[in-house]
């Protein structure tokens, strides 16, 4: 299956590409999508979302999915 | 009820104006108009801002912003809102964002503007990057 992945702000700068494009084959998880584009570990603090939504690292992914990755997302104190 | 993400610098003042004047039905409906605007600082973090750029994921952030604007529309009894938010580079002094919320009364009003304020700085994926005395930094945890 083919999944776009998209990577932002200090993610993006260190892996130092902002789209991926990947396939894989089988049952796959966002950690699997996160294992094959950006090929290192994943950093305990990396937000994940799928199609616009939050998701978790468990969470399954299919065919056409797009998988984005980015840290903390900054609102300012209160 | 208007949510507007855009690069171009804005005057929430100008902004807040022009939509009550151009939505139909509104006058005499509202007795109630609370007005949130966050606005760049030229200090965070005992540094000093000289620029911020604003990161975002245009899609989710449509989204959520959307979303947002809804649940507030569904929890209290609002007659319209408008949101606008920017992205690219600001400079210290410039409007970042602007909540405004019309209804017939105050509490819902605050309310309304207090919720989409604090949920969309939560939820919509914005990254701040700050060009500080020091150099860019990218701003990752609130203190």
């Amino acid at each position: 299956m083919s999944i776009t992945v998209r990577f932002f702000a200090s993610i993006r700068e260190r892996l130092g590409k902002g789209e991926d494009n990947i396939d894989i084959k089988g049952i796959a998880t966002v950690a699997d999508v996160w294992n094959k584009s950006a090929k290192i570990p994943l950093p305990p603090n990396v937000l994940a979302a799928v199609n616009m939504e939050y998701a978790r690292t468990d969470q399954a992914v299919r065919d056409g999915d797009e998988v984005a990755f980015f840290p903390p997302v900054t609102g300012g104190a209160r | 009820m208007k949510i507007r993400v855009s690069a171009e610098a804005f005057d929430p003042w100008q902004e807040i104006e022009r939509h009550q004047a151009g939505q139909a039905g509104l006058a005499g409906k509202f007795g109630a108009t609370a007005v949130f605007v966050g606005t760049l600082r030229d200090f965070n973090q005992g540094a000093g801002v000289q620029a911020m750029t604003l990161e975002h994921y245009a899609p989710m952030t449509g989204k959520h912003l959307q979303r947002v604007a809804d649940e507030a529309a569904a929890r209290w009894p609002i007659e319209d809102l408008l949101v606008i938010h920017r992205y690219g580079e600001l400079h210290p002094g410039e409007p970042i964002v602007c909540v405004a919320v019309w209804s017939a009364h105050r509490d819902a009003a605050f309310a309304a503007c207090r919720y989409v304020i604090d949920e969309l700085k939560t939820r919509a994926p914005f990254w701040k990057q700050e060009l500080t005395d020091a150099g860019r930094r990218w701003v990752e945890q609130e203190k």
